[in-house]
């Protein structure tokens, strides 16, 4: 049959903002991974002792390390903020309406923020 | 609006098989009116200026899921779209994105068609049907009938661009109909769909991107349902890798 | 599709490490990546950290935290590489990559916080 196939372009997630932020959400993950990396170097530092860790601290205060760790912090919230509207959907739970979920979510992330702060800083 | 056009241009995507290489585009003035929708000037331009376009429709009142179009580049049922939700205009008809076009507006469902059976949308019982009725709880129905409500219009297929990847993704609507009946509490067929549902080209090949359920005009949700089915299949799963076979279900 | 797929379990992995980077990143990247370095708050001391990084229950949690995370950018970017730039074809290679690095960068992570 001579049926005419629609083409998609390679860059169909420019075509609409919807499909932009679905690409952005999904871009969240290099700078998860770019945290691990920044986690495991401040651990190694830490370990070997204190004059490496001054190091770290000197050299996360870089230009260039606070630029990528703003968009690092920017990522990973659009990450927490769309991972948590989409938990209810997927996590369904017998006579409990979705956005008690939904707030159990943001109050666990309340909580353990807190306690990380608490643990660092104490 | 004091100087509100008493027409709007609807601009249609004209492909005739063997005549035409690729769509073209072809403009029409329509009368703007408020209770018209997109298909009414269809209609119209199919009455009263060119004969030859050809586009699916049928119910007019969003039942029959058979007049879903891309209007202004999103998936619509061109039914229950107001021409003066576009005025001025002009309004860009297009075909349903996705699928091959046959003939101007008029898309190949097959493949759908060929997906949807795969996913056993009936009810499979086990044992005896009950003397009588079927019965069931108004608190069970609502565990399946927000899928219930899908009519079958393809709107997420085109909205969905895993599926303009990937043909082989068995889509939005067939593993919400899928959900339907896993979730009825009078089937028992979940363990039958389980390989269609939970394959690569199942569940497992969405990324969670929404828009079928945006686009989706009678509220079903498809991504809910496979986000839903992607944690279940999963548990199942890992049920089947620890546990012995004799202690499964 | 035989039932033995391991799609489910890289998914599991996914989704949890999807909630860990969710529920603590944020914090972690707002004291360590900005308020320390840019003075906010007092970087807290050296002895005291260490203490925290040798207790057993922090090398756990910042296990269980870098590798998940890794699983989670492996199969994220997977099918970003995939649907973002139609790679579909190239599937074994990216495959190969992707979790290949989640794996490695686990191994690193468990041996830098044995060794802590």
């Amino acid at each position: 049959m001579s049926a005419h196939q629609q083409p998609v372009s390679a860059f169909w997630w420019l075509h609409q903002w919807s499909y932009l932020l679905f690409v952005l959400r999904e871009l969240s993950s290099v700078f998860v991974a770019w945290f691990v990396v920044y986690l495991l170097m401040l651990v190694s530092a830490v370990s070997a002792g204190q004059g490496p860790y001054e190091d770290f601290l000197a050299w996360s205060g870089q230009g260039w390390v606070l630029v990528l760790n703003v968009v690092a912090l920017a990522f990973v919230l659009l990450h927490a903020v769309t991972w948590f509207a989409l938990a209810p959907r997927a996590i369904v739970v017998p006579r409990v309406p979705p956005w008690v979920v939904l707030v159990a979510h943001y109050l666990a992330w309340a909580v353990l923020s807190a306690g990380v702060v608490w643990v660092v800083l104490r | 609006m004091k100087n509100t056009p008493k027409t709007i241009t609807m601009q249609v995507t004209r492909f005739r098989p063997g005549e035409d290489e690729a769509p073209v585009v072809q403009s029409y003035e329509v009368p703007l009116r408020k209770e018209w929708a997109v298909l009414d000037g269809l209609n119209h331009i199919k009455d009263h200026l060119d004969g030859t376009l050809s586009y699916r429709w049928s119910c007019r009142m969003g039942i029959c899921g058979s007049c879903g179009m891309t209007v202004n580049g999103k998936p619509q049922l061109s039914c229950a779209t107001f021409l003066t939700d576009y005025a001025p205009g002009p309004v860009r008809v297009e075909p349903l994105r996705n699928f091959p076009v046959i003939r101007d507006l008029v898309v190949d469902i097959s493949d759908f068609m060929e997906k949807l059976p795969k996913v056993k949308p009936w009810l499979i019982h086990d044992g005896e049907p009950p003397e009588g009725e079927f019965l069931q709880t108004p608190r069970e129905m609502d565990e399946y009938k927000k899928y219930s409500m899908c009519i079958n219009c393809m709107l997420c297929y085109s909205a969905c661009p895993v599926y303009a990847l990937e043909p082989e993704f068995l889509g939005p609507a067939a593993i919400a109909l899928g959900q339907r009946y896993n979730l009825d509490s009078r089937d028992d067929g979940a363990e039958d769909r389980r390989d269609v549902l939970a394959s690569a080209a199942g569940v497992w090949a969405c990324t969670f991107v929404g828009e079928c359920s945006t686009a989706c005009p009678k509220g079903v949700d498809p991504a809910g349902a496979i986000q839903r089915y992607k944690l279940t299949a999963a548990v199942s799963a890992l049920k089947d890798y620890l546990l012995p076979r004799g202690a499964r279900r | 599709m035989s039932r033995r797929s391991p799609e489910p379990l890289v998914w599991l992995l996914f989704s949890g490490g999807g909630m860990v980077a969710a529920l603590l990143v944020p914090v972690l990247l707002v004291l360590f990546g900005l308020a320390f370095p840019l003075g906010w708050l007092p970087a807290p001391d050296h002895e005291h950290l260490l203490a925290l990084v040798r207790h057993p229950v922090t090398k756990l949690v910042l296990f269980g935290l870098c590798a998940m995370a890794l699983f989670h950018w492996a199969h994220r970017f997977r099918y970003t590489l995939y649907d973002g730039l139609k790679l579909k074809q190239a599937s074994t290679l990216i495959i190969v990559v992707c979790y290949g690095t989640a794996v490695v960068g686990s191994v690193v992570a468990g041996v830098v916080l044995l060794r802590a």
